[in-house]
């Protein structure tokens, strides 16, 4: 049933985009959900809907299935993130990276952006699929839609080739070789940072277990020196476990800001990559139409002629909204840095002053021991 | 080849910089042998703070611009430290001449002609406890490389400060190398009239350390090394002149005095883990023993068990701290690594607000590091090395249990050999061999001497360890204490940097858009 209303090529959202939550993840045995709430455009109320990773995935593919919208291979498709997995391998866990922790926290956030991110695209939003996802109390259809390979870069390596082919276009140009650079970069930073937060993870661990470690040697006796020794382990006990709750902080702090928000430029940046793979692939197409053309037999030519006109309007289109929608990232991603940037500083530093204040507080009960 | 002279102790590991907060009190540089600049320590919190020295601020020992730092209840606030000491103590010609003297004018226990002894209570003791206040100060520093090739070794400058009138001058410093120390302690074990004391035992030896050094000093491990073993030995030293009867001993201010030591010799026995091997031994062949030792006071036993259950403990939480260090020295590199991708991220980007942004970020995690740095340090040197003195300390508590049981084993054995001499007198008197009975009497009469010797000395020995064991608790309870602080106090000045670093961050966070 649900098929046929997907096929309607364009909808206008019910819902406001920017009060997309996803606010939970229930895991039942295998499955895992993900409670979706929007607010409704018309004022009353909210849609709440229960998704799996299965409806992200029929959401995307629709999204990657329109091929009568024009230019659509332009478009920089916001980045879904990767399948989560339990008891993932290692390559996979690298893949994942911050999204793969096994906090859901991060995860629903980035899920989130995802969806928030389609419905502000001005294309995208108007996808019924779109409307769908949001709203329906019923799961979309869980047939697999015929798998469109939209991303061109995962296919035969022979394509990869195609990567390097030389633009006609300055600006072009000069932004596939930025993205290159760029890509290179974010993902080194985000893969960096989770290092980082992973071993301040170790870091609390260690301080939990040296806490649990002072417990043991507390005794209760008589004697008053005992006494005195065991009061100084129950209390540096306690200063540990403050340590460990601390660096907890820091380290949940750095994945929920800047943690996410290096992966979400990373990906944001293959997703560009995927677009001006496209585009390039579209080139190296319409070049080959065109030589077609010329060399045609007169039988031919003016098939090859019309082949040739299609692609250069399809090449035209593309190019438009390519350089609409690298415009918009440019300028959308300075914004979305600067916000996880202000978000974690604010976050560690009211963890560092959380952190000076208990420190002092220790420090001051220990002066004051007898 | 030869470092640096006269150069203050590398904090750990290699920064150049001093610390901020510890070094706020007067920088001294080590260029002036005397005065008050010895004991300024540019190094993270080393020096174990004795009983009754409890500075406010980790700042100098003797800073004499910072009255507020007494060393020793006997001095007032005012700016010559010694004054009023000078006053007390008397005033003859440095050396011998003040023993007698010093018993009373610093109040130590008197505990020394066994001929004189009568038992005390506990709560005398106690109280003899109470009065233990001394007055030396010691530190290591300046760690030199002396010599090239394998034969090199390093040299250290041990400095004192004291108004005891035991030493000849009030401010004086040495040079010794690691086997010196060594050397002090097996002089200090072997001696009859220690029997029963707990003995702070040195650091241990280190092939692999050492090697690293004779080739070179100036890697990250070695300074790290280096500085490790200079703030031990300074522990050690600080220890031993702790303690009243030890600071009596003529060998110990010999070591602290003299301009040249006789080289040690027969300081095998003390590499790595050979000062624990030998402890162990001597409890194995204890235990062996085929007289059952007879408690009368279970006192012994009871504590005997507590210290290996504790030594159990302590080794556990040794564990810990070194998986917390190491954790902590990964950070560092991390953070360091993450700080240069920023880097380059930040150098890749058009945008200039961004570009400036995400430079600026590479510049907090560099300070970051630094920060990480630090705190490992920290962690390490207050911890991991208070824990691992203790169980060597555990361990020297065990050995003098070990003295007592062996002293009982020889009043045991003088008794059973005085029977065995009196039941050939008695042969002898039955057989009529006049002559010999003569030789035989002489006999039983030493060995009815040494019978009571041995007594008085398992006596004495027993008080000794009761004693020795109390002081010890006590110390432990306030050196934990105080290292706690120092180590809270290092923690709170880390985080009021880090929010330092923050607030500075958060405006160019703020500008990017």
């Amino acid at each position: 049933m649900m098929q046929e209303e997907v096929n309607e090529a364009t909808s206008v959202l019910s819902v406001y985009g920017h009060t997309i939550k996803v606010t939970e993840a229930l895991q039942d045995g295998d499955t895992l959900t993900f409670i979706i709430v929007s607010q409704k455009l018309s004022g009353t109320g909210e849609y709440h809907v229960d998704r799996t990773y299965d409806d992200f995935e029929w959401l995307q593919q629709h999204l990657y299935a329109q091929e009568d919208v024009p230019g659509i291979q332009g478009v920089i498709f916001p980045p879904l993130p990767m399948r989560p997995q339990a008891n993932a391998s290692a390559k996979v866990m690298k893949q994942l990276g911050f999204l793969g922790l096994g906090e859901w926290q991060p995860y629903c956030k980035a899920l989130e952006t995802f969806l928030r991110q389609v419905a502000a695209h001005c294309i995208l939003s108007k996808n019924k699929a779109m409307e769908v996802f949001l709203t329906s109390i019923d799961p979309p259809g869980r047939q697999k839609v015929k798998r469109n390979i939209f991303n061109r870069l995962s296919q035969a390596v022979g394509e990869l080739r195609k990567e390097g082919h030389k633009d006609v276009d300055e600006f072009f140009q000069t932004e596939r070789d930025h993205n290159l650079v760029l890509t290179g970069h974010a993902r080194t930073a985000a893969e960096k940072f989770l290092d980082v937060a992973l071993t301040e993870q170790k870091i609390a661990v260690a301080c939990g277990h040296f806490a649990a470690a002072l417990q043991i040697c507390v005794e209760n006796g008589d004697d008053p020196e005992k006494r005195a020794f065991s009061r100084v382990c129950a209390k540096l006990s306690e200063v540990f476990d403050s340590i460990k709750k601390n660096m907890m902080s820091v380290a949940v702090n750095d994945m929920n800001t800047l943690g996410l928000g290096l992966d979400l430029d990373w990906r944001y940046q293959e997703a560009e990559r995927e677009m001006l793979f496209r585009r390039t692939c579209k080139l190296v197409e319409l070049e080959n139409a065109r030589k077609n053309a010329e060399r045609a037999k007169p039988v031919k030519k003016s098939a090859m002629e019309e082949v040739k006109k299609a692609a250069e309007g399809e090449f035209e289109q593309i190019c438009k909204v390519a350089k609409q929608e690298i415009v918009k990232l440019n300028q959308e991603r300075v914004g979305t840095v600067q916000k996880s940037l202000t978000q974690w500083c604010e976050q560690q530093l009211q963890t560092a002053k959380e952190g000076a204040d208990i420190f002092n507080q220790h420090l001051q009960a220990f002066k004051a021991m007898a | 080849m030869a470092s640096s002279s006269e150069r203050n102790p590398p904090p750990f590991p290699a920064s150049e910089k001093p610390e901020p907060g510890l070094s706020d009190m007067a920088d001294g540089d080590s260029d002036s042998d005397e005065g008050a600049d010895i004991f300024v320590s540019n190094s993270l919190p080393t020096s174990v703070s004795r009983g009754v020295s409890q500075p406010e601020e980790p700042a100098d020992l003797f800073g004499q611009e910072t009255p507020t730092a007494k060393p020793n209840g006997v001095y007032s606030d005012d700016d010559d430290l010694f004054a009023e000491a000078q006053a007390d103590l008397s005033s003859d010609t440095p050396g011998n001449s003040a023993r007698k003297d010093l018993s009373t004018s610093s109040g130590l226990p008197s505990a020394r002609s066994p001929a004189a002894l009568q038992p005390t209570s506990l709560e005398q003791l106690e109280e003899e406890e109470a009065k233990d206040c001394f007055d030396v100060d010691v530190a290591v520093t300046n760690p030199e490389k002396v010599g090239d090739g394998m034969n090199a070794y390093v040299a250290y400058k041990v400095s004192t400060r004291t108004s005891l009138p035991i030493f000849k001058s009030k401010v004086f410093s040495a040079r010794r190398r690691f086997s010196d120390f060594l050397g002090l302690y097996e002089k200090l074990s072997a001696k009859q009239s220690l029997h029963g004391c707990i003995i702070p035992p040195p650091p241990e030896k280190s092939v692999v350390g050492m090697t690293k050094v004779k080739v070179g000093m100036d890697d990250p491990s070695s300074v790290e090394f280096v500085e490790k073993r200079r703030a031990a030995l300074e522990r050690y030293l600080q220890r031993i002149v702790a303690h009243p009867l030890l600071l009596q001993d003529p060998d110990v201010r010999d070591f602290l005095e003299r301009e040249d030591l006789p080289r040690a010799v027969n300081t095998q026995a003390f590499s790595g883990a050979g000062f624990l091997k030998m402890i162990n031994r001597a409890s194995d062949a204890v235990s062996k023993m085929t007289i059952k030792m007879n408690e009368s006071d279970t006192w012994f036993e009871d504590k005997f068990q507590e210290v290996d259950t504790e030594e159990q403990q302590l080794r556990k939480l040794l564990a810990v701290v070194d998986s917390l260090v190491s954790h902590r020295k990964e950070l560092c590199v991390n953070t360091a690594v993450f700080a240069k991708s920023m880097a380059m991220l930040g150098n890749s980007e058009d945008n200039t607000a961004l570009s400036r942004a995400l430079s600026q970020l590479a510049e907090v995690e560099d300070k970051m590091e630094q920060l990480h740095q630090e705190q490992a340090g920290t962690d390490f040197f207050i911890f991991a090395e208070l824990l691992a003195d203790y169980i060597r300390l555990l361990g020297a508590v065990r050995g003098c249990f070990d003295q007592r049981v062996r002293a009982w084993q020889r009043w045991q054995e003088a008794q059973s050999t005085l029977q065995k001499k009196r039941e050939a007198e008695a042969k002898l008197l039955w057989a009529n061999k006049p002559d010999k009975l003569q030789q035989a009497k002489e006999e039983i009469n030493e060995w009815e001497a040494k019978v009571t010797q041995y007594e008085r000395d398992f006596d004495r020995i027993g008080m000794t360890v009761r004693r020795e064991v109390l002081r010890f608790e006590k110390e432990k309870a306030k050196d934990f204490k105080s290292q706690i602080i120092k180590y809270l106090e290092a923690m709170l000045q880390s985080q009021q940097r880090l929010v330092k670093f923050w607030e500075a961050f958060l405006p160019e966070a703020k500008a990017i858009a």
